[in-house]
């Protein structure tokens, strides 16, 4: 067992220190950070010294050993654009994308699954196939569209919802939460379901998936035969073991959500980590960029090695094969 | 980490002729193909030439449709702000879309199924070292992967935002992210060829691997990735729609449905609402379609790709 | 005890958004952010215009933009190098310290600093001495005409409080050094920082015992960056902003259409203008000799641009076209240099033909597309514009994070620049910067290396010349000497366009900045 979690621990330490790499040389050559640094009317010999202040000038190889140096010491560097430590700049920022997130999934587990039982349990009803029609309509609309869409009908047309930011938040630590006022409660609900989508949809096709695979097992046959009620086969037995993989996904998709963040913050301006991240592109801010691919990295190897040590633990048969 | 382990089925010849597919997916199917047929044909069928700088006169922009009372006969779905005819930028703007995204497509899957070839044949280093790399690129969402990309490219060719080398960048970004599915998939189901008989059987008589690999095992691993390509075309279609809408996708003199929908986007407000709305109808009808038809291929011939995206 | 807390803190944010209603507050939003507090830590003019709400400077612009006196009530020359400037007494900075000599000094050291990023800001300055409690003298290299228009962008920061918070010297990157003042801010200006969080909101509220005689009614302004056009509109028209600054012009008529909003505009210093390359090759033609070198077709390719239309279609009518390179508020400025040359087709043509190129020839237009209004829009006109008289323009578009470094490197055969003078606010800037060979400090922005003796000339004498009739000669002369050469191809004068809510009144500057002590609202 022991060996089993210290390779997947190996497995995960290789690729961060891949990711790191990549994101270190692939952000030392984006853009030129002297340039938007310097006022526009800044001498040539001005912007030099610029550069070798900021140690631009030095070999990538010395310039890599630096940032990794200093990573593993939980110092991201300080941001070009704000000069405030990178860390601390992501801190503020963690609490509105995670909100978001959190939002997002619980709409998407609450509608998902009763909408995916639904369409399991009656095929061919008028109820599953709208909703599965909807379901595509949802994952061939681009999220930008959507979003753009909402604000003009629920802000701009009806003014029930904003149209951007995160409303009044209140500090408790260094969380900072949209969820004890009105307007933070609001302001949720529009890039919420905008990031909801696409996510509702994913596990309302899985839950159905499941949920007919199941369905048509052994198992069930057997408890059908046995005469148990329609209620207990269908959500007792049925549902719990197609929530697994539900859950399991659900877990995975948490990064890819922190990533389609990225849209939603921009058309809502959410000031959360995408719109830091995409912010950071703009103005060539390599220390924040460099962090967030770290993070966003970081945050996938620990959800997929912890889903695989589970997975270890739970089924007799991987821990074996891998033993 | 997980694989996707399917048995393949050899793929029923009459795919396209069997009447078993109900009619949504003969009338999504037709949509598709009316789209990607008009859009193929853009040169010859559109009213205008959208990407010859010196055919658009500005003194024409923001004209509105021609079924609109000030709309002008000339330009059905009216112009856009640079006095471009809407309908011929978007038969030429629907072309760069499906052409970037079927390259994108195209690129993952050769690479995928190569890559899937050699790890699932060969196994063991072979194996670690494709399967890390895949590890690695997925440790990143798709779009995130792909604005890396292209930022990286503009950052180091000057002219990666250029008309000629954009749709490159933009199919490299992309497929950089999707080949893994393809890999993964292909894996497997060679593992379980490899270890069938008339594999065993070719190595025994001593035919070199890239004959075994390329004659025999991938006949019989191509049916998922068919699949697995339909699906994912529309998503590569909805990938580059949204680095052209963060503006890092085709450039305004040669605009894809999302350069489109990224310009028509700042007029919404303003009653220009035509320059956005049809090429979001547009690229929405055209990826719903697609899906459509994947998601009917995909239960109708490997049901179990259905839990992996 | 947790769900209390929260009952708790819910309760007092209600009573506080209670008497927040109650209270004058502004809520307005632009495209980009504060970048930082620290107001030597940066370049950007935006937040130099955020920050003044904070800081006072030493003189300041007045409602008119006319230089008056601010934290300095008078100054005088003693020598040709040596300012003396005689300080206001009981100015109080927020912290309730008085200001002193001895603040200044400090504030001018510590924007001298290497470390410094706007110490090119005060480049000519060598040194501030304290003379007695209330009088500084400022020492130059050599005479400087425009002292007080460069200490117009210097804020003074509080001695004590930078001493007690280690942020005497400014924050660094380059050795990893932040300081307090990078994310606080105590100033004696009009307002005080209540909180600032980067991309989310800066909320100021109003400084009580500020100096100087309060012309604005608000209590409080909260500011929200909003970097999408269309969101930023749309925050507005459904009441959660009252003013947006700028507001898009394709959206005007729709925002003054709108019972409830109007919209308030006037013409920016900012001239939008083309940069031609003068190196021996172009980019699109390598190994051939630069047409571009030729007066003749360049004269061509400002007559092949039908500025009308792009000031009716793109600008919306808003824009001002011009001929010459400095906006009319500006000294330096003259109606005889200001006279487009017009857009005639066969004119241009013939031109091409005298110059050896009936057929045209190739060349490469870059813009931005996020730095100047509607900059990607213009290009893609003015592409198509020169494709018509057969010069193939191959366009590029690109973000400004990666357009100004090209645009540093020369890489570009035409490029699109905007200038505003700012913020001497002085013509000597175009001179100094756009139109002189790169050494000597000159020459910073001249990308396209273009090179005339008489303006070098020009230039080197203007620097010194403290008698100003005779220094405004000189700028207009030189710039005769530019639009008679084609130097550049100036564009257009950019609008300032701001949309407010009924019931706020905010005076609007060309130099773009949003000066929120003359802002009223009911």
């Amino acid at each position: 067992m022991l060996k089993v979690l210290l390779s997947r621990l190996g497995q995960a330490a290789l690729v961060m220190l891949v990711v790191s790499a990549i994101s270190f040389v692939m952000f030392r050559f984006v853009g030129d950070p002297v340039s938007s640094m310097s006022r526009e009317n800044a001498s040539v010999e001005e912007k030099a010294e610029l550069r070798r202040s900021l140690g631009l000038d030095q070999p990538v190889v010395v310039q890599y050993g630096r940032f990794l140096a200093r990573t593993l010491s939980g110092d991201l560097g300080i941001s070009y654009r704000n000069q405030r430590p990178v860390t601390q700049l992501i801190a503020e920022r963690l609490p509105a994308t995670l909100e978001l997130v959190l939002v997002a999934t619980i709409l998407s587990l609450a509608l998902g699954i009763p909408l995916g039982v639904l369409c399991a349990l009656k095929p061919n009803g008028v109820a599953a196939r709208l909703v599965q029609a909807f379901s595509l309509i949802g994952i061939s609309t681009p999220t930008f569209v959507t979003g753009i869409v909402l604000i003009l009908v629920f802000a701009v047309s009806l003014g029930w919802l904003p149209s951007f930011g995160r409303g009044q938040v209140v500090d408790l630590g260094w969380w900072s939460t949209g969820f004890l006022t009105l307007s933070g409660l609001k302001a949720l609900i529009l890039p919420g379901i905008t990031l909801a989508l696409y996510q509702l949809t994913l596990i309302m096709r899985l839950v159905r998936a499941e949920m007919i695979d199941v369905l048509s097992s052994d198992y069930i046959r057997f408890a059908r035969a046995r005469g148990l009620p329609r209620r207990y086969i269908h959500f007792h037995l049925a549902l719990r073991n197609a929530l697994m993989p539900v859950i399991t996904v659900t877990g995975l998709q948490i990064g890819s959500l922190i990533a389609f963040a990225i849209v939603t913050e921009t058309v809502f301006q959410w000031p959360g980590m995408g719109l830091l991240f995409i912010q950071a592109v703009s103005f060539v801010d390599i220390p924040v960029m460099a962090a967030y691919l770290l993070f966003v990295g970081l945050l996938f190897v620990l959800i997929n090695t912890v889903v695989d040590i589970l997975y270890a633990v739970v089924d007799p048969r991987l821990r074996a094969r891998s033993a | 980490m997980k694989t996707a382990a399917s048995s393949p089925r050899p793929m029923s010849p009459s795919l396209m002729t069997r009447i078993g597919a109900p009619i949504s997916v003969m009338i999504a199917g037709a949509l598709a193909l009316l789209i990607v047929g008009c859009a193929l044909m853009a040169s010859w069928i559109a009213p205008y030439d959208p990407t010859d700088l010196a055919s658009f006169e500005l003194i024409n922009a923001e004209l509105p449709p021609a079924f609109t009372a000030e709309g002008d006969s000339h330009f059905l779905l009216g112009t856009d702000n640079q006095g471009r005819d809407l309908l011929s930028a978007m038969l030429y703007g629907a072309r760069v879309s499906i052409a970037i995204g079927g390259g994108a497509v195209l690129v993952a899957a050769t690479l995928g199924v190569i890559l899937g070839l050699l790890a699932g044949y060969f196994g063991g280093k072979v194996d670690a070292v494709i399967m890390r790399i895949a590890d690695v690129i997925l440790s990143f969402p798709t779009i995130l992967l792909a604005l890396l990309v292209s930022g990286i490219a503009r950052a180091l060719f000057p002219g990666a935002a250029t008309a000629e080398w954009a749709p490159v960048i933009l199919i490299c970004a992309i497929a950089i992210h999707e080949w893994v599915q393809y890999a993964r998939t292909v894996r497997a189901a060679t593992m379980v060829e490899t270890a069938k008989d008339y594999v065993r059987a070719a190595k025994v008589i001593g035919l070199p691997p890239s004959r075994i690999m390329l004659r025999h095992i991938l006949p019989n691993v191509m049916s998922p990735v068919l699949v697995i390509a339909t699906i994912n075309l529309a998503a590569a279609v909805l990938t580059e729609a949204t680095l052209s809408f963060l503006g890092v996708g085709m450039p305004p003199t040669y605009p894809s449905l999302g350069t489109l929908i990224r310009i028509g986007n700042e007029f919404v407000f303003s009653g220009i609402w035509w320059i956005a709305l049809f090429p979001a109808l547009t690229l929405v009808i055209l990826v719903l379609a697609v899906n459509i038809v994947g998601d009917w291929l995909r239960d109708r011939f490997n049901p179990k790709l259905r839990v992996k995206r | 005890m947790k769900p209390r807390l929260a009952l708790c803190l819910s309760v007092a944010i209600g009573a506080l958004m209670g008497f927040a209603a109650e209270a004058k507050t502004l809520r307005w939003s632009s495209p980009t952010d504060l970048t930082t507090l620290d107001p030597y830590a940066h370049t950007e003019s935006f937040t130099t215009s955020m920050l003044h709400h904070v800081f006072d400077p030493l003189v300041r612009r007045s409602r008119n933009l006319e230089l008056e006196p601010a934290l300095a009530v008078s100054w005088k020359t003693v020598r040709p190098d040596t300012w003396r400037f005689e300080l206001r007494r009981n100015v109080k900075f927020h912290n309730g310290n008085p200001f002193t000599a001895d603040d200044v000094v400090a504030s001018i050291n510590r924007l001298l600093d290497p470390g410094a990023r706007a110490r090119g800001n005060i480049s000519t300055v060598t040194g501030a001495q304290k003379v007695d409690d209330y009088t500084v003298d400022i020492t130059t290299k050599g005479p400087y005409p425009l002292l007080l228009n460069d200490l117009a962008g210097v804020y003074i920061m509080d001695k004590e409080w930078m001493e007690a918070n280690d942020a005497l010297k400014p924050g660094n990157i380059a050795t990893g050094v932040t300081t307090a003042a990078s994310s606080t801010a105590v100033g004696t200006g009009p307002f005080k920082v209540e909180s600032y969080k980067p991309d989310a909101g800066t909320v100021f509220v109003v400084n009580p015992d500020w100096w100087d005689k309060t012309q604005h009614n608000l209590d409080r302004i909260e500011f929200k960056p909003i970097k999408s056009d269309a969101t930023r509109v749309a925050a507005l028209l459904s009441g959660e902003l009252d003013l947006i600054a700028p507001a898009p012009l394709q959206d005007l008529q729709r925002i003054s259409g709108s019972s409830g909003f109007k919209v308030i505009e006037e013409p920016s210093l900012r001239l939008i203008m083309l940069s031609l390359s003068f190196r021996p090759e172009l980019k699109a033609m390598p190994g051939q000799k630069n047409p571009q070198l030729d007066l003749k077709v360049r004269q061509a390719m400002w007559h092949a641009i039908d500025f009308e239309a792009i000031k009716k279609r793109v600008m919306r009518d808003r824009s001002r076209n011009t001929g010459t390179l400095v906006a009319p508020p500006v000294p330096g400025y003259s109606k005889d240099n200001d006279k487009p040359f017009g857009y005639d087709l066969d004119k241009a043509k013939k031109l091409l033909t005298e110059a050896g190129y009936p057929n045209g020839f190739k060349t490469k237009l870059n813009c931005p597309n996020d730095r100047y209004i509607n900059d990607e829009q213009i290009c893609v006109a003015i592409a198509s514009m020169w494709t018509k008289v057969g010069i193939q323009t191959e366009l590029q578009t690109e973000s400004r994070a990666t357009y100004f470094p090209r645009q540093d490197r020369h890489e570009f055969d035409v490029s699109m620049v905007g200038w505003a003078t700012l913020p001497p606010m002085d013509g000597f800037s175009v001179l100094s910067s756009l139109l002189t060979e790169q050494k000597e400090g000159y020459g910073g922005s001249n990308s396209g290396a273009y090179s005339n003796p008489q303006i070098e000339e020009l230039t080197r004498k203007a620097a010194v010349e403290l008698d100003e009739e005779k220094r405004r000669a000189m700028l207009v002369e030189a710039l005769k000497v530019a639009r008679d050469t084609v130097a550049y191809i100036p564009v257009h004068q950019q609008p300032v366009a701001w949309a407010i809510r009924d019931g706020v009144e905010v005076p609007q500057f060309p130099d773009e900045y949003v000066r929120l002590w003359f802002a009223t609202v009911k």
